[in-house]
């Protein structure tokens, strides 16, 4: 239910994003977002983008999980 | 970078669940509240990973597991109407009422339909405007914001022949009632969605008051593994906080645009959960300025006492008091196919993660 998949912003018309993931096309809306850009992936639940993934914060992540098995 | 098989990486799985190993000096049992959670812990074998000392209990958010027997009920009145178009999200179709389920009701002719977004709910009363669409809001702080916007468009559009039956819940109170309730928990794998709205501040009481860790957790294989390390390292230092794995997706103030949405449409009141009963400002309802757009005020429904299916489990498996496979109905009489309780029916319900992915374990 809370289930939600990060796919791509293909275009924006208004209030609502033409976004892919997996393939597949959705309209997703964008009424509780400011700024996104075509390119940007954003979060999609129920048919609303409901976040922008941060790719600096994903990229960290990965990042510490590397480092860590690196010190083992 | 897609944001999901990079986290998936074998070698990262392997050296977190190594960690886990080295790092827990007791047993620990926390208990993962997100019904999502529960699927991809399943889905991706992680019990079998993780060392002995870790237990994971399932918890109370799935939203169609916990939504009362009667709001079924009265979905099922809506439906029988002539008048009537039912909108829902295709989880909610299954789950028995107390004389029938939605999916019996579409199968006797009444217009149920299934949605997988209220902006199509909206689309239908455009379509249809000589009948009343009547959509099943269910669903935690993640899917409420984007009811909020359905009602403030059927506003602005003057779209009168749309209203909202809400369910919606708020996931900290039903936390608190299963943290106080178990006594047994160490700590919380926090729900990531639910969170993207609300930020950190919702969780805050749980380490204070109950000395409960609570980490903000992705999905993937990696996010959770090293939520359970953090969990286990905040617990072996002695402090239990609140900290957010998932960064990708949770700012710590959360989507304040969202937040703001949700509040503007609906207020906080009592609301029954299933298993866990009455919880104070557990729910969602939406505000006296908006009735207009609230099923339970346009169209009044009368609906007889609830009646739950003898033997099911549901309310015990919902507070982690017990797991699906002692449950007497569990993949004897109680199926996905013919469910009896709502974990069984939800993609998302631990009974039927248990039987996608334990069955045979």
């Amino acid at each position: 239910m809370c289930l939600s998949i990060p796919a791509q912003v293909i275009s924006i018309q208004g209030d609502t994003a033409t976004v892919s993931f997996a393939g597949n096309q959705y309209q997703a809306g964008l009424h509780m977002l400011n700024d996104v850009k075509e390119g940007d992936y954003v979060l999609l639940h129920a048919g609303f983008a409901i976040q922008k993934i941060s790719d600096q914060e994903a990229r960290e992540t990965l990042e510490l999980l590397r480092e860590m098995g690196e010190l083992d | 970078m897609k944001y999901m098989d990079e986290y998936r990486d074998r070698t990262l799985i392997a050296g977190l669940t190594k960690k886990i190993r080295a790092r827990a000096g007791r047993f620990y049992t926390f208990m993962e509240v997100c019904g999502g959670h529960t699927m991809a812990i399943h889905k991706f074998g992680l019990p079998w990973l993780l060392p002995s000392t870790i237990r994971l209990k399932s918890g109370p958010g799935c939203p169609v597991c916990v939504t009362d027997q009667s709001y079924v009920d009265r979905a099922v009145a809506y439906a029988e109407m002539e008048e009537v178009v039912v909108c829902t999200y295709g989880d909610l179709l299954r789950v028995p009422g107390t004389s029938a389920s939605l999916y019996d009701k579409r199968g006797e002719g009444c217009d149920v339909r299934v949605v997988y977004s209220l902006l199509e709910a909206l689309r239908i009363a455009r379509e249809e405007s000589s009948r009343m669409v009547v959509f099943l809001g269910i669903g935690f702080e993640t899917t409420a914001p984007g009811s909020a916007v359905g009602i403030l468009e059927a506003e602005q559009e003057g779209l009168d022949n749309f209203c909202l039956l809400s369910a919606h819940k708020r996931m900290p109170p039903a936390m608190e009632a299963v943290a106080s309730d178990a006594g047994q928990l160490d700590g919380f794998i926090c729900p990531g969605h639910v969170s993207t709205i609300t930020g950190m501040g919702i969780y805050e009481d749980l380490p204070r008051l109950y000395g409960m860790g609570c980490v903000i957790s992705g999905f993937e294989p990696t996010d959770m593994l090293e939520s359970i390390l953090l969990l286990v390292e905040q617990m072996e230092a002695g402090r239990p906080e609140v900290a957010i794995q998932y960064k990708r997706a949770v700012r710590p103030e959360g989507n304040l645009k969202a937040r703001a949405l949700m509040d503007q449409v609906f207020q906080h009141g009592d609301d029954t959960w299933r298993g866990l009963g009455v919880l104070p400002d557990s729910g969602l309802r939406i505000r006296p300025e908006y009735a207009r757009y609230d099923a339970e005020q346009r169209i009044p429904v009368e609906v007889g006492p609830a009646r739950e299916n003898a033997g099911c489990i549901c309310g015990e498996i919902l507070k982690g008091q017990k797991e699906p496979s002692e449950c007497p109905l569990f993949a004897t009489s109680c199926t996905p196919v013919h469910p009896v309780g709502a974990c069984m029916v939800s993609s998302e319900g631990a009974c039927q993660a248990y039987y996608k992915y334990r069955r045979y374990a």
